[in-house]
């Protein structure tokens, strides 16, 4: 069995009449944008939240990051803010709302609150719910509906996805990071590649990433259309757990029931994919969808030297972004630097674009942010003195949210603007302007792009 | 057992209409709605907005775009291109496009959490091979009058020009449509007991 079919097994209740699985949901975490349609759904069919010590909530996407103070300046935001607000109170779910210390990006706080674990079920409002199987979790992202039933049922039907191995041997060379790994496999697979797949992410170069870089990984599952990632629980998973707010007490107890959700070995796999780790080069998007990328020191493909499926949005993606085939990527001027987002938000990642940027100042014509993926995140960064490094190189240190990576707040892109970006995605309009441009990259990239100008190679980064 | 309203979803089985070509692979659901418009806690609306920044200018004036195009004025059956509906879970892309006016949607395949949630409000996600849904989009885009037969039950597809072609789909989406169970609350709520067994056997989170 894989770690899939036994955590799949664990928490199935029934075969519904239409062979769906109806599965118990353990942990449902709830924001301010997918869930108050949900909340009106089961209030109007008379059905209280079933398991409401199940249920957390945050608010993220629609914060502002400047000033949280109510109401928001976007009559919207504050509406939908308050009726989260009021969901919660009425429902009796516990919610970690901004000024508490615990407030962040729904996949940041889960994991830092020890509420996220190995083997459990993990459903949320958002696609990035796959982070959480950095732990050994199932994380489904749901949509609004889903919602309602999760609420009113404590379950949702699903149809049991197809396992791809994907093994990263060897060891990452310096400059390389989790993101790479991830923006490689998806380039490599494409953007459909893992429709009907969880992805099991395993091989030494990713037994040897700390939790945060898993996350990272697992977060971006969704972008190779894989629905569920997933890396098996170490003792690594078990320390980064030790300690936080809502973690077992008796940790060492429960240690090896959680290890023990692991794949068996010679099990076997739907597909197994291997990829030489030791090959990976620092990756950046190009076009208009993650799968369009390229290692920093390559080219910008023509048509015809991608499948034929995707040379269309390879010709949309020229005139979007205004490149051309055989461009360089390197080099390229960019506007905007943007460090954040559910993908790379955390402390780690801070800590390792800290390092480029320390004694450094951003390039004049750049604006560039570090948003915090939570409130813990920005309270560990400001202890270690990171905040400071980023502020006197010229960057804007802001409060935890989800911000630039969306454009659900007032952070967003100007015109053409072209945007480094640690977040997840470069769909067109996706940071709040029709005609900007996203560059996908590792943080430690994008603060070396906000020093250059342009798109530097970390690997040649000498300051 | 809780108050429940169980039989909220009627059997759709067949599907008929004209269709609207949108053949672009990897359409992703910030096309289908903006960011911007999910900052409403209700989905009413939201059809206004499908396509909002591929359909209108900086100044809201209209641009070419199949969905502002009279020919397929009034059609709901969307036809558009592989892994259609990828990136976000927002249902807002779902719902925008029910509200539009599309009511199913055929693709050579499309993105998982946007086939879920389209199921979930009563859209059927249909796939065709990709020889025929070139043959498909080929026809409707010579004869945009052409009507288009969906049959759910006989997995098969049909045309006013007497074109037919076989179709695929998620077999729990197609009984839950058959059935009449694609609104899942009702569904899920009829094994409570075994929902609460569950959960006494789950080790608690606090």
């Amino acid at each position: 069995m894989t770690l899939l079919d036994k955590v799949w097994e664990l928490h199935k209740v029934a075969t519904l009449p239409n062979g769906q699985d109806q599965l118990f949901i353990a942990l449902h975490l709830v924001h301010e944008v997918t869930s108050p349609q949900a909340f009106q759904m089961i209030e109007e069919r008379g059905l209280p939240v079933l398991f409401p010590e199940r249920t957390f909530a945050t608010s993220d996407h629609i914060v502002p990051t400047d000033s949280k103070a109510r109401p928001f300046s976007d009559p919207l935001a504050e509406e939908m803010m308050a009726a989260l607000e009021r969901n919660v109170k009425k429902h009796g779910i516990q919610a970690f709302f901004p000024g508490s210390g615990r407030q962040g990006i729904v996949h940041v706080i889960g994991p830092e609150l020890g509420l996220t674990r190995p083997g459990i079920t993990i459903a949320c409002g958002d696609s990035h719910t796959s982070s959480h199987g950095a732990f050994g979790a199932l994380g489904f992202g749901v949509g609004t509906t889903q919602i309602r039933d999760i609420l009113a049922t404590g379950t949702m039907a699903l149809s049991k996805p197809k396992v791809r191995r994907i093994e990263i041997t060897g060891v990452l060379p310096k400059g390389v990071y989790a993101k790479d790994i991830i923006m490689t496999i998806i380039a490599r697979l494409g953007v459909n590649g893992g429709l009907g797949y969880a992805y099991e992410y395993a091989g030494s170069a990713i037994q040897a990433l700390g939790m945060e870089e898993r996350l990272t990984i697992c977060n971006m599952s969704i972008e190779g259309g894989a629905r569920v990632g997933y890396v098996e629980p170490d003792e690594k998973t078990i320390q980064y757990l030790r300690g936080r707010p809502f973690a077992p007490k008796n940790i060492d107890e429960v240690a090896p029931y959680w290890l023990s959700f692991r794949s068996d070995p010679h099990t076997p796999y739907d597909d197994v994919v291997r990829i030489e780790g030791n090959a990976l080069e620092p990756m950046v998007s190009w076009g208009i969808n993650p799968g369009q990328a390229i290692p920093v020191s390559g080219r910008i493909p023509s048509p015809m030297e991608l499948p034929p499926a995707e040379r269309d949005t390879a010709e949309k993606a020229y005139r979007h972004m205004k490149v051309s085939p055989g461009d360089p990527i390197e080099g390229k001027k960019i506007d905007v630097a943007f460090i954040g987002s559910c993908t790379n938000g955390r402390i780690s990642d801070l800590r390792e674009a800290a390092k480029i940027v320390k004694g450094q100042k951003k390039a004049p014509h750049v604006r560039a942010y570090v948003v915090p993926g939570s409130e813990q995140v920005d309270a560990q960064a400001r202890k270690e003195g990171l905040h400071a490094i980023f502020q006197e190189a010229g960057f804007e240190w802001r409060s935890a949210g989800c911000s630039m990576c969306l454009a659900m707040n007032p952070d967003r892109l100007q015109g053409e603007e072209i945007c480094a970006s640690s977040s997840n995605r470069n769909f067109i309009g996706r940071q709040g302007s029709p005609k900007g441009r996203t560059l996908l990259m590792s943080p430690a990239m994008v603060a070396a792009a906000a020093i250059a100008g342009e798109v530097v190679d970390i690997r040649k980064w000498e300051r | 057992m809780p108050q429940q309203d169980l039989k909220n979803s009627s059997a759709i089985e067949h599907i008929k209409g004209r269709g609207l070509p949108l053949p672009e692979n990897d359409v992703d659901t910030d096309r289908i709605i903006p960011a911007r418009y999910l900052k409403f806690i209700t989905f009413e609306g939201l059809g206004a907005y499908a396509f909002y920044d591929e359909r209108f200018d900086e100044q809201g004036k209209p641009k070419p775009h199949p969905f502002n195009d009279p020919k397929y004025s009034g059609a709901t059956i969307l036809l558009a291109g592989a892994n259609f509906g990828c990136g976000s879970s927002r249902e807002h892309a779902p719902q925008a496009l029910y509200r539009f006016g599309i009511r199913a949607i055929i693709a050579p395949s499309f993105a998982e959490i946007f086939a879920g949630n389209a199921t979930a409000i009563g859209m059927p996600t249909v796939m065709v091979s990709p020889l025929h849904w070139e043959a498909l989009i080929a026809l409707v885009t010579q004869n945009p009058q052409t009507e288009i037969h969906i049959d759910l039950k006989q997995k098969t597809l049909s045309t006013t020009s007497g074109w037919t072609c076989p179709v695929e789909m998620n077999e729990g989406y197609r009984k839950a449509f058959l059935e009449g169970s694609w609104d899942t609350t009702a569904v899920l709520l009829a094994n409570f007991d075994l929902i609460r067994k569950k959960a006494m056997e789950l080790p608690s989170l606090c």
